[in-house]
């Protein structure tokens, strides 16, 4: 069960402003019945230009409903260069706060009002330089990045929570992360790793040895092959291959791409594997 | 506010009379069985009574059955044990209903380098049994299969499927959570290797659950401990909880009768009740081939959690397959399998019934759940009151005439 706030139920069990307006004077379609909410809204604005009426329809969850009543709330009254400023966090707030992992809800709500308004403006709302990351729920790397900055997001959870982004198959978890590299720079100073310790050579050939024998042998193992430690010199690390490993066509690509990389991330990052003849 | 509880395959109350046998055993009777001494040895006969009853229930024999502590216990011994006892076979072949203590083992398991065939099933939830026959491999260390599924209440062949790996020489498991004590379940008659259940979902406590295994199965224990049940699962017996399963398993022995006459009876008339009230709603899962207990029942163009929560205001108990109360942000792996389409799928509600349910608690679910559909079709922006309104492959809106 969700932990809802009182505000939340409220606007589930008694939600204001459900309808369409007739002949309104901006209105929007987000979201889609295949992502498991949707929301359509109106508006009409009186003749000082401040939104006299707004109406939402929606198909969602609880806090799905409650995000758009509470959004036609909030509307009503303001001017629309006021209404451009409501943040999907201006919505969570009026409702005392989501869960976490219904934010998106508060989103679907900002991204209908900033559709409507567009609508209102006769702007078509056309993203061209936007490409989809998520494919599952079809969000652009324009929507992350909005909702990474507007909401201060640092990790794929918390955006998949706001877009819903990366919550289908997560196939695009490594695009997401890099949009998160990008804006807060490469690497963010509490990701850097710990520096090393200067590793003395027989502390280097013991720890390349405990790490062949933990991490790497029982993978190469399971696939028939594995490999034997011959020689460390310097940063070289230079082994031999056996069993599958030996007469395997792909053996370069896992001394390279795994070998080396599991010995990089846990040993030494300026070691560099060598196959030699056994 | 009464509560009308129709989840009973998410859990189930602990019968009054399964409650008054274990309640001794916390405090008067708390002797570990293993004790040499008579005040622990005689919980040690009342466990022995206890195992009998449950293999009663399942066909078995008592030393037929290991005590563990959830049915994902066993389901997670069953797998790990056939991949133990079998070092050189690399292929596990399940479906793509299964519980997640299935599911999630072999999604893992298929991560470490297992080879995973997930079975499909069609659009009512049956597997392909040609399918499963081609499946099975020199290579297939073991089958698990369910034997009734836990959200449509689809009922898989697996006796028949348990022969078709025993020619081959495949170790066969089903997970019989939801089957057992609500369908016979009859290990004699059948090929089946192991077998798991679990207590709370047949009116015992949480906590404990059983597997079954075939007399002369090749096993390898999950948990290593103390000689508790001969070797196969270490650690003190949870003596109250044993207890109580076996009286409840001697009570849905009796009552199986009535899950397939009353409990069938009480289900059907909700299910052609609401789908005769409330247009564009249906039936997810064979109709037939299905526990008594069990409907499916999508309400097209609504969301699952909002139908629950304002169920919830009556009392009402159920859940659902949309994506908001699935956990996730997909509508659930069952529905998705069998190819439910969204508009259906996030408005899916699971009722599953008990004996201890009324007529009079059904009829007010009838009464209730149409204008709670109403309600929230009415602020669905794919709902026009009036006209039959259908979503094309875009998740656009377009009308089609009737």
């Amino acid at each position: 069960m969700w932990e809802y706030t009182d505000k939340v139920r409220d606007h589930f069990l008694n939600p204001r402003n459900i309808g369409e307006i007739e002949d309104p004077d901006g209105v929007a379609e987000v979201g889609s019945i295949a992502c498991g909410d949707a929301l359509k809204l109106t508006f009409k604005l009186d003749e000082d230009k401040r939104i006299k009426d707004a109406r939402f329809k929606t198909f969602g969850c609880a806090s799905a409903i409650a995000s758009a009543s509470a959004l036609t709330e909030i509307l009503k009254g303001k001017t629309v260069e006021e209404a451009m400023a409501i943040t999907n966090q201006d919505i969570a707030d009026y409702l005392g706060g989501l869960p976490p992992e219904k934010m998106h809800c508060s989103v679907l709500g900002q991204e209908a009002l900033e559709k409507a308004i567009e609508n209102y403006r006769g702007v078509s709302h056309k993203k061209p330089d936007e490409e989809i990351v998520c494919v599952c729920f079809g969000v652009t790397d324009g929507e992350i990045e909005r909702a990474i900055r507007q909401n201060h997001l640092t990790t794929i959870e918390e955006i998949t929570n706001y877009t819903k982004a990366g919550g289908g198959c997560t196939n695009c978890h490594e695009k997401i992360q890099a949009i998160i590299d990008r804006i807060y720079g490469t690497k963010r100073p509490w990701e850097q790793p710990a520096a090393r310790p200067k590793l003395s050579n027989i502390q280097k050939i013991r720890m390349i040895e405990e790490t062949i024998e933990r991490e790497i042998r029982p993978s190469l193992k399971h696939d028939g092959g594995d490999i034997d430690l011959v020689d460390v010199v310097g940063n070289r690390v230079l082994v031999a291959t056996r069993g599958a490993c030996a007469t395997c066509q792909a053996s370069q690509v896992t001394l390279k791409g795994f070998v080396e990389q599991k010995l990089k991330e846990l040993v030494s990052p300026e070691l560099v594997v060598e196959e030699v003849e056994p | 506010m009464k509560t009308i509880y129709l989840d009973n395959n998410a859990t189930t109350m602990v019968a009054a009379e399964v409650l008054d046998a274990m309640l001794p055993y916390f405090h008067d009777y708390y002797g570990n069985p293993s004790s040499m001494h008579s005040f622990g040895g005689q919980v040690a006969k009342e466990l022995a009574q206890a195992r009998q009853k449950v293999a009663a229930l399942l066909g078995a024999d008592p030393e037929e059955i290991i005590f563990t502590s959830c049915g994902t216990e066993s389901d997670n011994t069953a797998i790990l044990s056939a991949l133990a006892v079998n070092p050189g076979k690399n292929h596990i072949i399940t479906t793509r209903v299964e519980h997640p203590a299935i599911k999630v083992l072999c999604e893992h398991l298929a991560a470490k380098g297992y080879r995973v065939t997930e079975l499909p099933v069609d659009s009512e939830g049956r597997l392909d049994i040609d399918e499963y026959e081609k499946s099975l491999t020199t290579d297939t260390a073991i089958v698990s299969i369910m034997w009734a599924n836990n959200e449509t209440g689809v009922i898989f062949p697996v006796e028949y499927a348990a022969s078709l790996a025993r020619e081959r020489g495949i170790l066969f498991h089903t997970d019989a959570v939801q089957a057992a004590g609500k369908v016979p379940v009859n290990t004699k008659e059948s090929l089946i290797d192991m077998l798991s259940i679990s207590g709370h979902k047949l009116h015992a406590p949480k906590g404990i659950g059983v597997l079954y295994i075939r007399k002369g199965t090749r096993f390898a224990p999950f948990l290593i401990g103390g000689h508790q049940e001969k070797g196969r699962r270490g650690g003190t017996e949870n003596v109250p909880s044993i207890i109580g399963l076996g009286k409840a398993c001697e009570i849905a022995w009796q009552n199986i009768e009535t899950e397939n006459t009353h409990v069938r009876s009480l289900r059907d008339r909700l299910e052609d009740a609401l789908l005769k009230a409330i247009p564009q709603s249906r039936v997810n899962g064979h109709r037939q081939d299905r526990l008594p207990n069990t409907t499916n029942i999508s309400f097209e163009f609504v969301e699952g959690e909002s139908i629950l929560l304002l169920m919830d205001q009556y009392g009402i108990c159920a859940s659902s397959g949309s994506a908001c109360t699935s956990g996730s942000l997909q509508p659930s792996h069952v529905l998705r399998a069998m190819g439910v389409p969204y508009t259906m799928a996030h408005g899916s509600v699971r009722f599953s019934l008990s004996v201890y349910n009324t007529a009079e608690e059904i009829d007010f679910v009838i009464d209730t759940l149409p204008p709670i559909i109403e309600r929230l079709r009415h602020m669905s922006p794919y709902w026009s009151t009036g006209q039959d309104v259908c979503i094309n492959s875009t998740g656009e809106l377009n009308e089609k005439s009737q």
